[in-house]
């Protein structure tokens, strides 16, 4: 289907608006084409092809809205889609927080499309396919993987001036390589917007090595130790604790940002003074569009400097009950780092265990922001600076607000899953069983 | 990030639901949904042209589903309506095997044309990967069934219920919260709609109607001075019924130990939404558990889940075989293991049975996804693991002949695969109800509803949380506790599996949004059993302070 380009979009939603009659209205038109590919047992197992695009109608009328959508753009189906959304704006019940459209808004440039990753081919993602499968097959391994890549546009217009368009490419990939023994495994992770970036052979060899390398890990005890965590790994603790950067729920009392006295931590040191974690939409590294769906502009924002909590998300309905100007939702997050390389780390470390990511995180406690899960794909006891052997997997029970206080070193910083995060060394990060798990 | 976030706006917390976008489909009014879609004569039609054309072109096996999922979902918060959402999706995805190898292409152009390219594209799929196929796809026979049909037995279609008495009812529940002290409280149903026709070069023509429905919410209790909060959420299950699920019969109520109310096949949402914003007060000042060993009373709203992850799972042949290594994983419970036959899963007490016909149940349909008329088979029987969940381009891999047909996409735009049926544990034969089994433990612990879970990737190490925790001492419930979790091993957690209730004590557990494959989709399935005791196992305090 078609990627509309900026003025194709324009005309089409401006046709749509000129439609309305009601008090207020909102439009979003989006489209996208992806591909993918998916193998295992060395051969390739299912693949596939989507296209979709919709023009999606919110009409108010005073405080009350209704939302309809459809896929066909001629101007017959345009006028059916404004009317059927006034009228069921017409049958809602009142939203107390529904907050007027906002005006015409100025977004900085995006740098999320890429031509190369527009054109990539089922005979691109089958050569991906076998750059995984044909090494790992020379080596008594076996690969699973998955690659996917997508070409996609949105836009919106609203009747108090908005207009707002991007465009954006992106590819994923992840690939596990499992020893024909099933004794050791070993992934890999890579996003990019631009997928000239993208080396499938170099990615897949790194997770072949981790298979092979991790093969007949010992058991050792649990309890807390010094771990270096790979960005992967820490990832997605902090993804879980941006999650939790909503001032409302912390001005209601329940969010590990609230306060006694019914406030929130902004302005707290929450963390070590080195952590400092910012959103960014125009980075070079990890791009996402200049604005959000609700139409309001990103732009760089700090969240938490030296340790000290800088910005909440405010929506607007609660920006305007507390005087505040909004602030949206990060769409990226970007940790700072250091100049260690992985190896550094791993030399500067007496005893430790270097982890590549872990698996199934799930909330324990919100109050503490405790989180459990597993290691996973390649776990490595280190002993006066050397890798010394794998060792079985762990089951950890911990918060990212306790293990940012207990940072030792930050590393270089590596683009996983859209952000921009630094390996890590912490210590005392709490292991509290052994799983059998390869 | 994103889909965390979604959860973040809907309001119930994290881990209470995954909605994946793709799910909520185009937005319709609410009489759309009772619009009756396409008749059948003119889905059988199109449905031959990609089968034909699939055949023209070299395909050797080629399946067409046209579906139409409709969703209605509401959200409420106090007394707020946040959203009403009607949604309708509407297409055909193909599905063909050329050169041995599958090829899948979906279109919402449903017309003659658009079918055609959707199956030459797919075709097209299927021969561009067959250079690097290594196993040519082998289907077992199937069953021809002709034109038949089949649909969710339900007795009041939630398209029919006006959305206001929906959004009062909802409203209601959170009044009676608020008013029996909640802080805070969040409401949502979820209602589902599938309209799904199938026709394969096999013969059949398929058309099935599935209904299921989830309501739920969270319940919150602050101690502002304390620097506390804690939510209690619902003890209702997702069930595959209609409306009448909400009628709150009390005919189906049951009564549990320090006055819980449970539900069986009819759930009263404004009653357990008292008892929840009581729970979540008396929450704030539980005790906080000593770690040890514990004998466990598991209710089935709580053990659904622990069945879901430590048996349903591990027992999905696509994981044992490799198929998810990239993504939820392998499964210890290895061929060798089954082929010994005398794998002991769990205590000679524990049966453990994969069923797609169970009435009342998410996963019951009448034909699988790729047209095989489901049934019921044993996964452990007197604790040996017996069989897996495998669907025909599977079961050769298991010296099997016959699909178990448990084969389902979520959508017309997603390929089908193996997914999980229902799989649940049957009750004990001899009289015994959850009022003698508390008598019976002399330390132990009541766990009642869904918490925090967490398995590894091979199914061996988990941890669970729950809803609500009861101290058990010397047969009597001495009173709630918290910062619970337990840690254990598949194996050793069901061997340790020594007492479950008759079955007056049996009820589904639901799982509404279970994730699985590379694009993630999920489907909705439960899992039955009575309450269970489960001797000596390892508690954890999951208090912490930052």
């Amino acid at each position: 289907m078609a990627i509309y380009t900026k003025d194709e979009a324009r005309t089409i939603l401006e046709k749509a608006l000129s439609f309305s009659k009601a008090d207020a209205c909102e439009i979003n038109l989006n489209g996208s084409n992806s591909g993918n590919i998916r193998y295992a047992r060395n051969t390739v197992s299912t693949s596939g092809h989507s296209s979709n695009q919709t023009l999606v109608v919110q009409s108010s009328f005073g405080k009350k809205s209704g939302t309809a959508t459809i896929d066909e753009f001629d101007d017959a189906s345009l006028e059916k889609v404004v009317r059927r959304a006034e009228e069921l704006a017409q049958l809602s019940p009142e939203n107390p927080e529904f907050m007027e459209p906002l005006g015409p808004q100025e977004y900085a440039d995006s740098r999320t499309y890429r031509e190369s990753t527009a054109n990539i081919t089922p005979e691109y993602r089958a050569k991906v396919a076998s750059s995984s499968i044909d090494p790992a097959a020379a080596q008594d391994v076996t690969a699973a993987g998955f690659f996917n890549d997508s070409e996609s546009f949105s836009a919106m217009i609203n009747s108090n001036g908005l207009f707002a368009y991007n465009q954006a490419t992106g590819m994923d990939f992840t690939v596990t390589m499992r020893t024909n023994d099933g004794t050791g495994s070993g992934w890999v992770s890579r996003d990019y917007n631009d997928v000239t970036k993208f080396d499938a052979a170099a990615a897949s060899k790194i997770a072949i090595d981790k298979a092979v390398m991790s093969r007949e890990a010992r058991a050792i005890e649990p309890g807390k130790y010094t771990v270096i965590l790979e960005p992967a790994a820490s990832n997605d603790l902090l993804s879980n604790m941006f999650s939790s950067f909503s001032a409302r729920s912390a001005d209601e009392g329940r969010n590990f940002m609230s306060t006694p006295d019914g406030g929130n931590k902004l302005g707290q040191k929450i963390v070590d003074e080195r952590v400092t974690l910012w959103s960014d939409p125009q980075h070079p590294d990890v791009p996402t569009a200049t604005w959000n769906g609700a139409g309001q502009p990103l732009k760089k924002t700090m969240w938490i400097e030296n340790g000290v909590v800088k910005n909440l998300a405010y929506d607007r309905y609660w920006a305007e009950q507390k005087g505040v100007e909004p602030v949206p939702f990060p769409s990226n997050a970007i940790m700072a780092g250091g100049d260690a390389s992985l190896q550094d780390l791993i030399e500067s470390t007496s005893k430790g265990i270097l982890v590549t990511r872990l698996w199934y995180i799930r909330s324990v406690d919100p109050q503490t922001l405790l989180y459990t899960g597993l290691t996973r794909d390649g776990t490595f006891y280190i002993e006066n600076g050397k890798i010394k052997h794998p060792v079985k997997n762990f089951r950890f029970n911990e918060s990212p607000i306790i293990m940012l206080n207990n940072l030792e070193t930050l590393g270089q910083q590596v683009r996983i899953d859209g952000n921009l995060i630094p390996y890590m060394k912490i210590r005392d990060f709490t292991f509290t069983s052994l799983s059998d798990a390869v | 990030m994103k889909r965390r976030n979604f959860v973040q706006y809907a309001g119930l917390g994290t881990g209470a639901l995954l909605m994946p976008s793709l799910l909520m489909g185009r937005e319709i009014p609410q009489e759309a949904l009772l619009h009756p879609g396409m008749d059948n004569a003119v889905k059988k039609r199109l449905a031959d042209v990609a089968l034909n054309t699939a055949k023209s072109l070299g395909a050797t096996y080629a399946d067409a589903r046209i579906g139409r999922y409709l969703n209605q979902y509401v959200f409420t918060r106090e007394d707020k309506v946040q959203n009403v959402v009607n949604t309708e999706s509407f297409g055909i995805g193909i599905r063909v095997i050329a050169n041995g190898t599958w090829g899948f292409s979906s279109t919402n152009s449903v017309t003659e044309d658009g079918i055609k390219k959707a199956t030459e594209q797919a075709v097209a799929i299927a021969k561009a990967n067959s250079g690097i196929q290594k196993e040519p796809v082998v289907l077992a026979p199937v069953q021809t069934h002709g034109e038949v049909s089949w649909k969710t037995p339900i007795t009041k279609d939630f398209r029919e219920v006006p959305v206001s008495d929906k959004v009062d009812l909802l409203l209601s529940a959170n009044a009676a919260a608020m008013e029996n002290g909640a802080s805070f409280v969040n409401s949502a149903l979820f209602m589902v709609n599938e309209q799904k026709y199938f026709a394969s070069t096999d013969g059949n023509y398929i058309d099935q109607d599935v209904h299921r429905i989830w309501p739920t919410f969270g319940v919150t209790a602050i101690d502002r001075q304390a620097g506390k909060f804690k939510s209690r959420q619902a003890m209702s299950a997702p069930m595959g019924m209609g409306f009448e699920y909400m009628d709150g019969l009390d005919s189906e109520k049951l009564e549990g130990p320090a006055g819980i109310k449970l539900y069986r096949n009819s759930y009263d949402i404004v009653e357990d939404a008292v008892l929840a914003a009581q729970q979540a007060q008396q929450m704030l000042t539980a005790k906080s558990v000593e770690a040890g060993k514990y004998d466990l009373v598991l209710e089935p709203n709580h053990l659904g889940l622990t069945i879901h992850e430590s048996v349903g799972h591990p027992l999905e042949l696509d994981r044992v075989l490799g198929y998810e290594a990239n993504y939820a994983g392998t499964s210890f419970a290895t061929l060798d293991k089954w082929k010994s036959g005398d794998f002991k899963y769990g205590s000679d007490i524990v049966n453990l049975v994969a069923d797609k016909t169970q009435p009342g149940s998410l996963g019951a349909v009448g034909y699988d996804d790729e047209g095989v008329k489901t049934k019921k088979w044993d996964l452990v029987r007197n604790g040996i693991l017996t069989n897996y969940q495998a669907i025909r381009d599977q079961v050769h891999m298991i010296d099997q002949n016959e699909s178990h047909g448990c084969c389902y996409a979520q959508s017309w735009d997603d390929v089908q695969f193996q997914r999980m049926p229902n799989v649940s544990l049957e009750p004990g034969t001899e009289k015994y109800g959850i009022a003698d089994m508390i008598r019976d433990v002399e330390k132990g612990i009541y766990i009642a509803g869904r918490g925090s879970y967490s398995i590894d990737q091979q199914r061996y190490n988990f941890q669970f949380g729950g809803t609500v925790f009861y101290e058990i001492r010397n047969g009597e419930v001495v009173g709630m506790l918290d910062d619970v979790a337990y840690q254990s091993n598949t194996q050793e957690f069901w061997n340790s599996c020594v007492k479950i209730c008759d079955e007056s004590d049996y009820r589904l557990f639901g799982s509404f949004f279970d994730g699985k494959g590379q694009p993630s989709q999920i489907s909705a399935v439960s899992h039955g059993s009575s309450t269970s005791r489960f001797n000596d196992v390892n508690v954890i305090n999951t208090g912490r302070t930052i």
